[in-house]
């Protein structure tokens, strides 16, 4: 009985701090806050918010550098998101950086296309396939509508189309709350 | 060296220890749909079985001896856990693109019954230190073997046209079932 205890015991005792000398050696240096800032963003990687991808400007919003309504596709809700998260204000979307639109999707006119690859070299997720004097063509299930490939395109022959509600699309709506005026 | 050497044919092909011993089918039916998961899972359980047989015989040996015997699967849990843990920091640290990919199926290695299950056949078939790491480390590339051999076939039945009741989780049944008949054929090959 008191060897099997003793036993058990210095086993725990081994485990214990062979994990806790790892968890100091092995510690990995990140910003856990980042992460989780980077997690509430829509990963459009548009850079509307001013800095060049969703990661960055959590960076930023973790250091206190940028505010926390600089991203117009993550909308209202995205910002009341991140001031729970950081247990601040909700403050309106700030307008400089653009308005929400709806969720789309970027489609290339393949009649029109020249083949210059000017829009694979803007689209910051790859979502765009093709090669030189080839059509190319989207990809749709990688597109996140960040509209970075359309002011380089010589021929505009992109267009955006808005995601229809379908049935992979469809969302319960949001509880939507009334507030009665008393007195 | 024969033995060690019998030892790894024995362990990877003849008793596999998905395809003849039934043990480890979690994380064979769960992380085999994507060939790279399948890979880093192995490569993890790998480390993992050849660190736990080890520390499992050590403890089996020289802590539990014949007396403390009802301890023994009491005592290889924690120390399994304790290395899953290290392994978890260890990976996280050393590569973070695996450590997403593999996500939960990480700390699940703890519940991998096949991790368990060499150890405990290990102290059933008497073997000394070299042994049990030779037969962990077997067991463990015999469990990479066909996780990733599962894994390819699972990423072309994707692409094929498979009649609407047996897509998905059946027709992976089925495979399962097919590639373990395939094994029976290394039966008899050693002993």
């Amino acid at each position: 009985m008191l060897a099997a205890i003793g036993v058990m015991t210095a086993i725990a005792v081994v485990v214990g701090v062979v994990l806790g000398w790892s968890a100091i050696r092995l510690k990995v240096e990140g910003n856990p806050l980042a992460e989780k800032i980077d997690a509430i963003l829509p990963q459009t990687q548009c850079g509307q918010c001013g800095y060049p991808g969703c990661k960055p400007y959590a960076a930023a919003i973790a250091a206190g550098d940028a505010d926390i309504n600089q991203c117009p596709p993550g909308g209202e809700d995205g910002v009341k998101k991140l001031a729970e998260l950081l247990g601040v204000e909700v403050k309106p979307l700030d307008e400089t950086h653009g308005t929400p639109k709806p969720k789309s999707v970027a489609v290339i006119d393949e009649q029109t296309c020249i083949g210059c690859t000017l829009c694979i070299q803007a689209c910051p997720v790859d979502a765009i396939v093709g090669a030189a004097k080839q059509m190319h063509t989207i990809v749709a299930a990688e597109c996140t509508g960040c509209e970075l490939c359309l002011p380089p395109c010589p021929v505009d022959c992109i267009s955006m189309i808005p995601v229809a509600c379908d049935l992979p699309h469809w969302k319960w709506k949001p509880p939507v709350f009334t507030l009665k005026l008393v007195a | 060296m024969e033995t060690y050497f019998l030892i790894l044919i024995s362990t990877v092909f003849v008793n596999n220890i998905v395809m003849a011993k039934i043990l480890g089918l979690c994380p064979f039916m769960g992380v085999s749909k994507k060939l790279e998961a399948a890979i880093g899972m192995g490569l993890a359980t790998t480390f993992v079985l050849t660190l736990a047989s080890g520390a499992s015989y050590l403890v089996n040996e020289y802590l539990l001896g014949t007396e403390l015997f009802y301890l023994r699967t009491l005592s290889f849990i924690v120390v399994i856990a304790g290395i899953v843990q290290f392994t978890e920091m260890f990976i996280h640290k050393s590569s973070p693109v695996l450590y997403q990919v593999l996500g939960i199926y990480l700390p699940l290695i703890t519940t991998n019954c096949a991790v368990l299950g060499i150890p405990l056949l290990n102290v059933q078939e008497q073997h000394d230190f070299v042994e049990s790491l030779f037969f962990g480390a077997g067991g463990a590339i015999g469990f990479t073997l066909v996780l990733i051999l599962f894994a390819g076939i699972r990423e072309r039945l994707e692409t094929c046209d498979v009649p609407a009741p047996f897509k998905g989780t059946s027709i992976a049944m089925v495979t399962a079932g097919l590639m373990s008949l395939a094994f029976m054929g290394f039966a008899g090959l050693v002993k």
